[in-house]
C-alpha cells in the first residue's frame, strides 16, 4: 500500500491503480472493517479475488542492471563500490574462466578426459557473485561455479589435476568425473552429481554455522540453475533455510536452458524469484550478465542473510552460451544464430571491459597482453598436469569407509595384494600398468 | 529396560557428551517423537538441539547430511523408514558417498535412525524391510538391533570417535552415515540390562554379531524383531532334544560373516530369518557368501530362507499374520534342516 501511495500517477498507472483500489481498499481500513483472520496476519475482505503475482503492481518482477549493453551507468543505477584494482581482478577472472574453458573442453574433444562443462556466458553471473562473497562463505554449487574456486585461488593447477584425477587432485583423488571439484581449504564443498541435492545440504551447512563462532560472520552460498529449481529439494532447501533458519544464500542461474529443455517450459509462474516470498524469503533478480549488478546484489543479499540469519534468493538472469555439457548439442534445439547474436549483443566480458575502459581502467594492450599470458598460463598447467601419474593405487581402496577397515574392503585389497605378488612383477600388462600409478605399485610388489 | 528408554538414554548420554550431535525429524522436539523415542529431550536440551521440522523427508534428511558435513553430528529420525524413500537420494548418494568422491576430505557423520520393517495393521505402503536396501550401499552402514542393549550400545557407538570443536574436517572420528533400523513393535518391549549395559559408557561395535543362544544342531540367524521368534523356536526346539544356536545379527553392514560362518561348521546347518520379502534378501546374502565360502563343505542340508511372503503386505489381519515368520514357521523350517520333518 506504501507503494501504492508514493506511486507516481502515470496515465497507465491510473488505470491500474484505480482497478487495484477497488480490491485492496487499503489495508488498514479493510482492517478496521472486517479484522484479521484468527491465528493469521491475513485481513478479512468481502470481495472474491484471485492474485497471479507477488509484485504490489501485479506484474512482473523486474530486473536490477546498473549497466547498460555497452557499458555505461544506466540512469539512477544503484552502483556497488568497487575500486581499480577489484574491478581488475574481476575482469581478470571473467575472462580467465572461457581461457581455461576453451582448453578443457577441447581436451575432452580429444579424448583425454571423459567429460566436461563450460561455463560460456555466465562469466558475469559466476566472477560477480564470488567476488561478493566472503572467502570464507561456505559454497556448495552444481558443477558450473568453477570461476568460484578460480576467484578464491585454488588454482589452475588444481583445477586441471582434478579432470585429469592425476596424482595432484586435491578434490578427490581421481574417484569423481571431471569438474566436481571440491575443497575444505576453500571452503567449496566437493560437487554432487544428482542435481539440487546441494540445496538442502546448504541449509544444513549454514545451520552448522549458527552453532558455531561463525555464525553472524558467515554464510552458505548456494548455486544452481533454474531447471534444478524444478527439483523437489529446491523447494526443500527454502523451506528448511526459512523454518529452521539459516543464512543461506541461493544463488539460481537462470541461463535459459536445462540440457535442452528451455526456460519458458521449465516453470509457467514468474521464473525462480516468484518462489522466493511463497517461502518468507527475501528476493531478488538480477541481470546476471552486468557483472556489476550481481556484484551488487550478491553483497546485499549476503547482508541480509547473515544479519537475519534465514535464507535469500537471488536469481541471475543470464544465457548459457555453451553447450550444456560435452555429451550435449545444443544446435539440435537452438539455432545457432540465436547463440551468437547473444554473444555479439549481450556478452558480459565485453560489456565490463567497456565499463573498464571508459573508467580509464583498462587499455587495448592490456587486453592482448592479459589474453596472451592467461592462454599460456593455462597451457602450461595442462602440459604439467598430462605428465603426471594417477594416485596411489592404495587410493582405490581409500575412504569408502573411515575408521577402522572393515572386511570386505580388506578382503578386495588382499586379494590384488595376492596378485601383484604373483604377477606385477612378471606380466607385461600389469608392469607397464603399475607404472602409470604414484609409487608405481612398488609396495604393493614387496608385500 | 524398554527398546524405546534405551534408544533414549543413548541419545540423551550422547548430546550430554558431544555439543555437536543434534536431532531433528518430524515432531521429535514438541510432540517427543512419533512414537516417543526423544521424550524429554527438548526439555533437556533446547530446540537448537532438538529441531522440529517441516513434513519433508528428502528436506530435513539433505539438512542433515550438510550438517554433518559441515561438522555436526545430526541423528535424523523418520517417523518409519517407509517415509524415508522420499529422502533416499539423499541417504544413498549424499551420505553414502561423499566421503569416498571428495577423497576422504569430507566426511559425513549422520545417523539416520526409525522404525523399520512391518508393524500391524497399516498395510503394504507402511510395512516394509529395508535392510537389504541399504545393505547394497558400499559406504554405508546398517544395523538392525533387536534389544535395548543392542540399541543402546550400538546407537552411542556411533558417536564414539566424535570430537567437540567444529571443524570441518577431522581425521580423528569416525565419519561414516549410518543407517540405524528399529522395530516399531520392538519399542515397548523391556529387555534385561547388565550392569555394564547401564553404563553411560557402554559401546557395541558395529559389524558384530552376538549369539544369543548357543546349540550344536542347527544355526538360526536373524536380526531385529525376528530374534525374538527364533529364540521362541530355539526354546520349543529344545523340548524336542534340539540344540538350535541363534545369532542376533545386529549389523547388516558390515555383515559378520565370520561368526555365522564358525557356527555353520559347527551345526552343519543354517537357516536365516527375516520380516523382509525373500528376493535379494540379507538371507539370500547370508545363503550366498556361506556358499561361496569353506562353511559349504560343512553343509549336512541345504540353506533355507525364512522371510515375509513375496507380495506386497496384505491390509486383511488373517493374511497378514500369514505374511510374516512366526516360532511355529521357524521350528518347523529348523527341523527340516534336520530332515525331522517336511
Amino acid at each position: 500500500m506504501q507503494v501504492l501511495r508514493r506511486a507516481t500517477l502515470t496515465s497507465r498507472a491510473v488505470r491500474t491503480l484505480q482497478s487495484a483500489r477497488r480490491w485492496l481498499q487499503s489495508p488498514s481500513l479493510t482492517t478496521e472493517r472486517h479484522g484479521y483472520l484468527p491465528d493469521s496476519q491475513s485481513p478479512i475482505t468481502p470481495e472474491l479475488k484471485f492474485f497471479n503475482s507477488v509484485t504490489d503492481h501485479g506484474g512482473k518482477i523486474p530486473t536490477y542492471r546498473v549497466l547498460d549493453g555497452v557499458g555505461m551507468p544506466i540512469d539512477g543505477a544503484e552502483m556497488p563500490e568497487i575500486s581499480e584494482t577489484f574491478a581488475r581482478k574481476i575482469y581478470e577472472n571473467m575472462v580467465l574462466l572461457p581461457t581455461l574453458d576453451t582448453l578443457l573442453y577441447n581436451v575432452q574433444r580429444q579424448g583425454k578426459i571423459s567429460f566436461y562443462v563450460t561455463s560460456y556466458g555466465e562469466e558475469a553471473t559466476i566472477i560477480g557473485s564470488a567476488a561478493a562473497l566472503a572467502p570464507d562463505d561456505e559454497v556448495l554449487g552444481q558443477y558450473r561455479e568453477s570461476g568460484v574456486l578460480l576467484w578464491r585461488g585454488f588454482g589452475l593447477d588444481n583445477i586441471v589435476a582434478q579432470c585429469l584425477g592425476n596424482e595432484e587432485d586435491t578434490s578427490g583423488k581421481g574417484k569423481q568425473m571431471p569438474v566436481h571439484f571440491g575443497s575444505p581449504q576453500f571452503h567449496f564443498l566437493t560437487i554432487s552429481s544428482p542435481l539440487a541435492t546441494q540445496i538442502p545440504h546448504a541449509a544444513g551447512v549454514a545451520y552448522a554455522i549458527t552453532r558455531s563462532p561463525r555464525r553472524g560472520k558467515n554464510c552458505a552460498a548456494v548455486y544452481f540453475g533454474e531447471g534444478a529449481a524444478s527439483e523437489g529439494d529446491f523447494h526443500a532447501g527454502m523451506l528448511f533455510a526459512s523454518t529452521i533458519p539459516s543464512p543461506t544464500l541461493f544463488i539460481v542461474r537462470n541461463n535459459g536452458f536445462a540440457i535442452s529443455t528451455p526456460a519458458a517450459e521449465q516453470y509457467h509462474g514468474d521464473g525462480i524469484a516468484a518462489r522466493g516470498p511463497g517461502y518468507g524469503v527475501w528476493t531478488v533478480r538480477v541481470d546476471g550478465n552486468d557483472v556489476l549488478a550481481v556484484l551488487g546484489a550478491i553483497r546485499e543479499a549476503r547482508k541480509r542473510c547473515i544479519e537475519e540469519g534465514r535464507g535469500v534468493l537471488v536469481e541471475a538472469m543470464t544465457y548459457r552460451v555453451g553447450h550444456h555439457s560435452t555429451s550435449d548439442d545444443s544446435f539440435a534445439y537452438r539455432s545457432r544464430s540465436e547463440v551468437e547474436d547473444k554473444k555479439r549483443i549481450d556478452n558480459p566480458i565485453t560489456r565490463f571491459r567497456l565499463f573498464m575502459e571508459s573508467q580509464g581502467w583498462w587499455s587495448k594492450d592490456e587486453e592482448d597482453a592479459l589474453r596472451a599470458r592467461l592462454k599460456k598460463d593455462v597451457m602450461q598447467a595442462f602440459k604439467r598436469a598430462e605428465g603426471m601419474q594417477k594416485p596411489e593405487l592404495q587410493e582405490m581402496f581409500t575412504d569408502v569407509y573411515g575408521g577402522e577397515e572393515p572386511w570386505n574392503i580388506r578382503e578386495q585389497r588382499e586379494e590384488l595384494a595376492g596378485l601383484l605378488k604373483k604377477y606385477g612383477n612378471d606380466w607385461e600388462p600389469w608392469k607397464s600398468e603399475l607404472e602409470r600409478f604414484k609409487g608405481k605399485g612398488q609396495e604393493w610388489l614387496k608385500k | 529396560m524398554t527398546v524405546r528408554d534405551a534408544l533414549n538414554a543413548a541419545m540423551e548420554e550422547e548430546m550430554l557428551r558431544d555439543e555437536t550431535v543434534f536431532i531433528l525429524g518430524e515432531e521429535v522436539a514438541r510432540y517427543n517423537g512419533a512414537y516417543k523415542v526423544t521424550k524429554g529431550l527438548l526439555d533437556k536440551f533446547g530446540e537448537r538441539r532438538v529441531v522440529d521440522t517441516p513434513i519433508t523427508e528428502m528436506g530435513f534428511a539433505g539438512v542433515a547430511v550438510g550438517a554433518a558435513l559441515a561438522g555436526l553430528r545430526p541423528i535424523c529420525e523418520f517417523m518409519t523408514f517407509n517415509f524415508a524413500m522420499q529422502a533416499i537420494d539423499q541417504i544413498v548418494n549424499s551420505a553414502g558417498k561423499t566421503y569416498y568422491m571428495s577423497g576422504g576430505n569430507v566426511p559425513c557423520p549422520v545417523v539416520f535412525r526409525g522404525p523399520n520393517g512391518a508393524a500391524a495393521g497399516v498395510a503394504a505402503q507402511h510395512s516394509q524391510d529395508y535392510a537389504a536396501w541399504y545393505g547394497q550401499v558400499p559406504g554405508l552402514k546398517v544395523v538392525s538391533p533387536w534389544s535395548a542393549e543392542d540399541c543402546k550400545g550400538l546407537l552411542k557407538y556411533l558417536h564414539m570417535y566424535s570430537n567437540l570443536c567444529f571443524t570441518p574436517q577431522s581425521a580423528i572420528r569416525d565419519p561414516n552415515p549410518v543407517v540405524f533400523l528399529e522395530n516399531e513393535m520392538l519399542y515397548g518391549v523391556s529387555f534385561p540390562m547388565s550392569e555394564a549395559a547401564l553404563q553411560d559408557d557402554f559401546l557395541l561395535p558395529i559389524g558384530k554379531a552376538k549369539v544369543e543362544r548357543e546349540g550344536s544342531d542347527v544355526t538360526i540367524v536373524a536380526h531385529s524383531k525376528m530374534v525374538t521368534h527364533s529364540l521362541e523356536a530355539a526354546e520349543l526346539l529344545a523340548k524336542e532334544g534340539i540344540k538350535a544356536e541363534v545369532i542376533n545379527l545386529r549389523s547388516i553392514r558390515p555383515l559378520d560373516i565370520d561368526t555365522i560362518k564358525k557356527s555353520v561348521k559347527k551345526t552343519n546347518r543354517l537357516v536365516t530369518v527375516e520380516g523382509g520379502f525373500p528376493a535379494f534378501s540379507v538371507g539370500s546374502e547370508i545363503c550366498a557368501q556361506i556358499v561361496e565360502s569353506e562353511a559349504f563343505d560343512y553343509l549336512d542340508a541345504p540353506v533355507e530362507r525364512v522371510t515375509g511372503a513375496d507380495i506386497p503386505t496384505p491390509y486383511a489381519k488373517n493374511l497378514e499374520d500369514l505374511a510374516f515368520p512366526d516360532t511355529p514357521l521357524i521350528v518347523k523350517v529348523a527341523k527340516r534342516a534336520l530332515y525331522r520333518t517336511n
